[in-house]
């Protein structure tokens, strides 16, 4: 009777203002079957997903290219209202609910049951009146099958986030008609035993003939649960693969792919370093840095070398540098070269050398409204008493001074500006990003932690960017911690890279190590590798 | 033509018009045949005894609270510290010490306790005000009005002695207008002061102008110190100050109380040139004038620097001294010179608001 598969994806092409992030995807899901979406963030799955969904985010820039079949036959679905009445329903990622809402009000809200009542007789639909049994009773009915206990007239707010995801789900699966649903990274926000809950619900769901598509990037998750699974990269299509034919090994390599592209260019190296010489010590080391949560680490830095941080977006690598420069409440031990730091005291850490380039730029990296000069020696003046002239009993800011400096690292850095009194507002993200390493190199560190180092910045500045850092290393000796999102870059300028998941060190490997090892340690599966045991 | 575009973005369109405005009413006075030379002596007086209290503005935008609508407190400090100072006679003291020395004896004490009075209460209020970030200008407008109503009880059952002080009719408490002329009144306005063209032409209140423009210079060094800096990387991003080590929340109170400081300072010196003090409810809208004229020297509520203060106090005052005369001889009969005033200091802080971001709402 119907097609093969309920829903059939084809060669579809996205354009972001001449950015192209899809190039002739497909993906196809049979009737009752959980197909897996995978990928690194900024693979495309949320874009795609999005086409499918018809949200006006895609229909705003130009809509896409390729074509999209409903059991079999092709449709246009350029609105959400359109993608329901196909029977595509989505689990969002943030949850769309009304806290004041009861659980069968948030199920049933734009689909209230109603009797007719004599007011709507005269005045129309929109007066009748709710049918709040036959309401209840299907709420009641969505949420056992989902096996979700409790009570429909409970208000919304106040639960755990666990259960709002489960009021979701079941708003979802109680509309008639249903046949694909959509799981955008649920098991991001839940408890261990949540998800788990979450994963046999979907295999539920599934037995009655519904497909999921499923975005994640947790690979134990997919073997447990997906039939099947899709595979991006940068964008394009890389496979389609069936889970019994698999292993978790090959997924990750999948994922990952190597990069040809070198990034930093091969510089002499005569550093020695000493494996017991540490410099940073962290020990069960927590930061409580919303979307960013660190749960427990333990990592040592040892002296002169460069260590990246790696990981998937919302692990936790971000928190780790946060919490030790005292901008986000955490615990735990912090031994800096023989002392410890008290993060409670503001600016300890920056007192003891460590210097922080933020990955926020504009909101912490910099005086967006004040002078270049201003922003580079803005530190040195607060923390080593730099570019300050005595006055007898008055110390002035030395303008003479500190404007020579700017210059001086205008020219260094190659700052594309007028001059160093135009405001840092007005720079290229590349050239905000040279000012804040300015800044940094201005004062005298002994650990410089570098976050997202190339966040936004184009390709030449951004090789620029690594290399100055792989200089400061093997010229000064500085010991450099970088993190970032991009593996490739982790790989290029890293003596080892520790793979932060969970809010936890999951692997510290080396640079060459294999594709497969990098994607198990992003998705969770600790490895062994350069430093085993400090995991 | 992009630069041109890029110019104008800088150009400050209200405090452009406003200049204007008071060209033309200068050149009215003068076709209208005004003594202008007399007016201007005013304008140079009411210059220096508001400058001191627009100043107080600078602090308090610096570090990322906005205009301090509440400067009321710091008034309210000074006009304590002046009153004291004449209830205590320190002017028959220092001209016991010196003959001549007795005004400038009186003024300094009244500034000195005053600053204290008010760095006190600055820092009381900067830990209100940190406690409601991102609606401070709302808050500070409340506290400035509540503390003014709170201080005319005190006014009225305060227990002063003096004579200079007392209801005329011997019952305790402040009276409406206190006399300066035997303490410190005008000292500051008389001191080298000269006349540009004879006795006919602008009277200059040199000492006035002087201590103003030091007062000027104070501040001015004051952020170029490391201190000043950090106040206002604190309010132009409080994330990248406390990304420095800078207790963003110290920052605030130090700015504001130093704002409240001036405020005091700044009130001492507008009584000696008034030769009157006012309690009560006098100070009350003294807030919004020291708000507009430094918006309209070409503030905003995030940045402002000291010569806003110095250009918008001398139009902003200018303004109000020139109209009246000028309205007064081509719409004769009328009295729009308050009118006016309201129009324009209040118009100034709307438009002024309009532009505002909002406090320090940008911290996380």
């Amino acid at each position: 009777m119907s097609a093969e598969y309920v829903v059939k994806m084809q060669n579809i092409s996205k354009e972001f203002s001449g950015n192209r992030v899809l190039k002739d995807v497909s993906l196809a899901v049979k009737p009752g079957e959980i197909h897996a979406l995978m990928g690194e963030n900024g693979a495309g799955k949320s874009t795609l997903m999005n086409i499918l969904f018809g949200m006006p985010a895609i229909w705003n820039t130009g809509g896409y290219e390729g074509s999209i079949e409903i059991d079999g036959q092709e449709v246009k679905i350029d609105s959400p209202q359109k993608a329901m009445e196909c029977g595509i329903g989505m689990v969002h990622q943030e949850f769309m609910l009304i806290p004041g809402f009861t659980a069968t009000e948030n199920i049933k809200l734009g689909r209230e049951d109603t009797v007719p009542t004599v007011a709507s007789r005269l005045l129309g639909r929109s007066l009748e009146e709710l049918d709040r049994k036959k309401m209840a009773s299907d709420a009641r009915k969505a949420m056992d099958t989902i096996g979700l206990g409790i009570d429909e007239n409970t208000k919304v707010g106040g639960l755990p986030v666990g259960y709002m995801q489960f009021i979701e789900i079941a708003r979802e699966i109680d509309k008639t008609g249903m046949k694909l649903l959509i799981f955008d990274e649920p098991t991001a926000v839940l408890t261990e035993s949540e998800a788990e809950r979450l994963l046999r619900t979907m295999k539920v769901i599934a037995s009655q003939g519904i497909a999921i598509i499923f975005i994640t990037h947790r690979i134990d998750e997919v073997i447990e649960v997906a039939d099947s699974m899709t595979i991006l990269r940068d964008g394009t299509f890389i496979d389609r693969i069936e889970t019994k034919d698999t292993t978790a090994a090959r997924i990750a390599e999948l994922m990952i792919g190597r990069k040809v592209e070198k990034l930093v260019d091969e510089t002499e190296d005569h550093r020695e370093l000493n494996k017991d010489d540490v410099i940073l010590k962290l020990r069960d080391y927590r930061v409580d840095m919303p979307g960013e949560t660190v749960r427990g680490v333990d990592l040592d830095v040892i002296r002169g070398e460069i260590l990246g941080i790696g990981g998937l977006a919302g692990q936790g690598k971000i928190g780790i540098p946060n919490g030790i420069l005292g901008l986000y409440d955490s615990s735990g031990t912090i031994v800096f070269d023989g002392e410890s730091i008290d993060t409670k005291k503001l600016g300890d850490a920056l007192k003891k050398q460590i210097v922080f380039v933020s990955e926020d730029r504009r909101g912490v990296g910099l005086l967006l409204e004040e002078s270049i000069e201003q922003n580079i020696v803005f530190t040195a003046t607060q923390v080593e008493n730099k570019f300050l002239k005595n006055y007898g009993f008055i110390k002035q800011y030395d303008h003479a001074a500190a404007k020579k400096h700017a210059e001086d690292m205008i020219r260094d850095l190659d700052i594309r500006c007028v001059g160093p009194e135009q405001p840092v507002g007005s720079l290229s993200g590349g050239n905000q990003q040279k000012v804040c390493l300015a800044r940094a190199l201005t004062l005298n560190s002994k650990l410089l932690i570098v976050s997202e180092p190339t966040r936004g910045i184009d390709i030449g500045a951004k090789k620029l960017v690594l290399e100055l850092l792989v200089k400061l290393n093997r010229e000064r000796g500085l010991t450099i911690i970088v993190v970032s999102s991009e593996l490739n870059e982790l790989r290029s300028l890293s003596d080892r890279i520790a793979i932060v998941s969970d809010g936890r060190v999951s692997g510290i490997l080396r640079p060459d190590d294999s594709d497969a090892d990098f994607g198990l340690a992003m998705s969770g599966v600790k490895v062994g590798g350069a430093d085993d045991g400090k995991a | 033509m992009e630069k041109l575009k890029a110019s104008m973005k800088h150009v400050n369109i209200p405090r452009l018009i406003i200049i204007l405005f008071f060209l033309l009413i200068l050149l009215l006075a003068y076709i209208n045949g005004i003594d202008v030379n007399s007016y201007i002596g005013s304008i140079l007086k009411y210059w220096g005894m508001w400058g001191i209290l627009v100043l107080a503005m600078v602090p308090s935008i610096k570090c990322g609270i906005g205009p301090n609508f509440g400067i009321s407190l710091g008034i309210v400090c000074g006009l304590l510290g002046s009153l004291l100072a004449v209830e205590f006679g320190i002017t028959a003291w220092g001209d016991a010490i010196m003959p001549g020395f007795g005004p400038w004896a009186a003024i300094f004490f009244a500034m000195a306790l005053s600053a204290v009075f008010a760095w006190v209460v600055g820092v009381l209020y900067g830990k209100i005000l940190n406690c409601v970030k991102g609606s401070e200008m709302t808050v500070t407008t409340y506290i400035g009005y509540s503390f003014i109503y709170l201080m005319c009880i005190v006014w009225f059952r305060a227990p002063f002695q003096s004579g200079e002080i007392k209801w005329p009719i011997g019952a305790d408490g402040v009276r409406n207008a206190v006399s300066m002329d035997t303490s410190f009144g005008e000292v500051l306005n008389d001191f080298m002061g000269f006349y540009i063209g004879g006795e006919k032409g602008i009277y200059v209140p040199t000492g006035l102008v002087l201590f103003f423009l030091l007062c000027c210079l104070v501040v001015y060094i004051y952020f170029r110190s490391k201190s000043g800096l950090a106040i206002t990387a604190a309010g132009s991003n409080p994330n990248f100050a406390r990304a420095n080590g800078i207790n963003v929340d110290k920052m605030r109170i130090k700015g504001i109380a130093i704002s409240t400081v001036l405020g005091a300072i700044g009130i001492v010196v507008y009584t000696q040139g008034f030769g009157i003090l006012q309690a009560y409810t006098a100070p009350l809208t003294m807030g919004f004038q020291c708000v507009a004229a430094v918006l309209i020297g070409g503030a905003t509520t995030g940045k402002a620097k000291i010569s806003h203060v110095i250009l918008g106090t001398f139009i902003f005052q200018g303004l109000l001294i020139l109209t009246p005369p000028v309205s007064n001889k081509m719409l004769a009969g009328t009295d729009i010179s308050d009118t006016m005033r309201q129009i324009i200091q209040n118009g100034v802080i709307l438009y002024a608001l309009t532009k505002a971001k909002g406090g320090s709402s940008n911290e996380e």
